[in-house]
């Protein structure tokens, strides 16, 4: 799964797409919740939509599972057209974030529902819930009504009454979203393991970036109704296309450069407020750009002694240190911009910085990455 | 919990004995032997007697008990689809329509009295139809329940989940099979509550149903109103009496309803 993300792919219908998204657009009055979004979801995949909340994501996911309808674009399902075809005879299924569980029926009739409504035998229908409820392990608590449950056993419920249809793909709307952190994080786990297991397509929305690095195959992220980047969690990670993507995964170091001059075969020289640093991580096109950003990850810095010199080593100064354990976060000063830096603790007291003391700050140019604005 | 100061014990007091005071008089000289009120000369159970024995007011009883029967069970319906309509679907003119569902709720009972009377007469000159009676009191008592209906409904719609709708959706079931076995479970308590509220309106209307009745469609409110002008009768007491315990029947029927409809909690 780690080849390179292909931006919005408008190719015709590829029979490994479960999902094949093009040109959809949705607008809310004067909001514009989605701009001419275009993407395919492989077979199999566990895909998630992240972003801040009103980027879109709930959005793409609603018309997809048709409980929303697109202003103009297209949606195709296994390479069928979905236009036509209200919600409740598309071959997905939705797992809500306030869970949508019916609080009339107990647990074992709400994962019945589906198959009721696919005129299933009584018969096959109680054995199937039973299978269902034992995968997502509340089998002990069939009989119980939704108001009887946690948060977490909610979830589970949602889950189960969704998979027992054998959807081809799976829709999750912030799943874990209500639920408190270690809850999640072993949701998280449970979720990608199930996911492997059955091998049906996930496509999942959450705006928590570091639930979608964990679980997912690959990540669309979005803003204001357009998909800033597609690709695989360290694609995302290492290689950001622009300010907001960088920005919105982990933290990352911004410089702002100009004179951009080409240097050697794969290599360049940008001019920045901390001297001339040499580029090697590639990113964005350069040539005949005067003004851009230069982006490299706090982890990525090295802290050396005052006084060294060389190439993309600067001088600068400790304004605060964060000890959290395994490692330090050292906000540091440089060319009188500030540059966040993270150490590992390897050793006990390894990194004896006071705030005020100097230091020599190095950017590896393998880590320094040109980005598109 | 605080212990309430006797000032509010005494203030609750008072108000019980205003609301209350002349209901239980009523009650009680319910059963005085007095042939015209007045004071108490000993008790009996005759009035009651007397009341089975005049077909005047068992007719006026049972033209009562049709009237709200029928009257509920179509405003019941009508008014859950109004409801659900306002709040489940978007269309052009939806403000308006919410807003004119308000007027009946509104305006003057005698005003609207008035207007069905006009109504019906010139519907009658026209077409011939609607002769007033029972038939005609039914449709008047419909038009004044719905919106009370509806908004009960409403408001209990409105305070739902969407996703739960949306859930049905998803997993198979259509338009009709959503309402049936999602919608309308969920929102019972408030329909049979909008009912109950359509029927006790029906029961005690006297404006409405005096002016669009006809020869021989005499409803309780509308007899004992008749009687009173000529004196109060100890039967009009029993008779009142009995209607009061049909209402407080009522209202723990509808309390032991809603009771039965609250989740219940962990086992």
């Amino acid at each position: 799964m780690a080849q390179p993300g292909e931006p919005g792919s408008l190719s015709s219908p590829d029979a490994r797409a479960a999902v094949e998204v093009s040109g959809l657009s949705r607008r809310f009055g004067s909001f514009q919740a989605l701009d001419n979004v275009s993407l395919t979801i492989r077979e199999g995949e566990f895909f998630s939509l992240l972003g801040p909340s009103g980027c879109g994501k709930t959005t793409l996911l609603r018309i997809i599972g048709g409980l929303d309808l697109a202003d103009s674009g297209s949606v195709a399902i296994g390479g069928e057209a979905m236009e036509r075809i209200p919600a409740h005879r598309r071959p997905v299924n939705t797992v809500f974030q306030s869970y949508a569980l019916f609080p009339h029926m107990t647990v074992a009739e709400n994962v019945a529902f589906g198959l009721r409504m696919k005129k299933i035998a009584a018969a096959d229908i109680a054995e199937r819930v039973a299978r269902a409820l034992e995968m997502v392990q509340i089998g002990s608590f069939a009989s119980r009504k939704p108001a009887q449950l946690s948060g977490g056993q909610k979830q589970r419920v949602a889950l189960a009454r969704a998979l027992i249809n054998e959807p081809r793909v799976l829709l999750l709307d912030e799943p874990l979203g209500a639920l408190d952190l270690k809850l999640r994080k072993e949701l998280q786990v449970e979720l990608h393991t199930l996911q492997r297991r059955l091998g049906i397509t996930f496509i999942f929305v959450t705006h928590d970036q570091e639930e979608a690095l964990v679980m997912s195959d690959r990540i669309a992220l979005m803003r204001a109704g357009q998909i800033e980047q597609i690709g695989d969690a360290e694609e995302i990670y290492e290689r950001p296309r622009n300010r907001f993507v960088s920005q919105f995964l982990g933290s990352c170091n911004l410089i702002e450069a100009r004179g951009w001059s080409p240097g050697g075969a794969g290599e360049s020289l940008a001019e920045t407020p901390l001297g001339t640093l040499r580029v090697e991580g590639g990113g964005a096109p350069t040539a005949g750009r005067e003004s851009f950003t230069l982006a490299i990850r706090p982890e990525k810095l090295r802290l050396l002694p005052a006084g060294e010199t060389g190439e993309n080593r600067v001088p600068a100064r400790v304004s605060q240190v964060i000890y959290i354990g395994s490692e330090s976060h050292f906000q540091l000063e440089a060319g009188g911009r500030p540059l966040l830096a993270y150490a590992m603790n390897e050793t006990r007291g390894a990194h004896e910085l006071e705030p005020g003391a100097s230091l020599t700050v190095h950017l590896p140019a393998a880590s320094l990455l040109a980005l598109e604005d | 919990m605080k212990r309430p100061s006797w000032l509010l014990t005494l203030g609750v007091a008072l108000l019980y004995v205003f609301l209350y005071a002349p209901i239980v008089v009523v009650i009680v000289f319910s059963f005085n032997a007095a042939r015209y009120g007045g004071p108490w000369t000993g008790f009996t159970t005759a009035w009651y007697g007397r009341l089975l024995d005049s077909p005047e007011k068992l007719l006026a009883a049972r033209n009562t008990l049709v009237l709200a029967v029928v009257s509920t069970l179509f405003s019941t319906v009508l008014g859950t689809l109004l409801g659900f309509g306002l709040s489940r679907y978007r269309f052009p003119g939806q403000k308006l329509f919410s807003w004119l569902m308000y007027i009946p709720v509104v305006i003057p009972d005698i005003v609207m009295a008035v207007a069905m009377l006009m109504f019906y007469g010139l519907v009658r000159q026209t077409l011939g139809l609607f002769e007033l009676g029972l038939a005609t009191m039914i449709v008047s008592h419909v038009t004044f329940q719905i919106p009370f209906v509806a908004i009960v409904v409403r408001s209990r719609l409105v305070g739902m989940d969407p996703a739960i709708e949306e859930a049905a959706h998803d997993l198979g079931a259509n338009a009709w099979q959503t309402f049936r076995l999602v919608t309308l479970p969920m929102i019972l308590p408030a329909v049979v509550a909008g009912g109950m509220l359509a029927f006790t309106l029906s029961l005690d209307d006297f404006v409405v149903s005096f002016f669009t009745t006809g020869p021989g469609a005499n409803t309780l409110p509308i007899l004992i109103y008749a009687s009173v002008k000529r004196g109060i009768t100890p039967d009009i007491n029993a008779l009142s009496s009995l209607i009061i315990l049909a209402s407080v029947l009522g209202t723990i029927a509808m309390m032991l309803a809603e009771r039965r409809q609250e989740p219940r909690g962990t086992s």
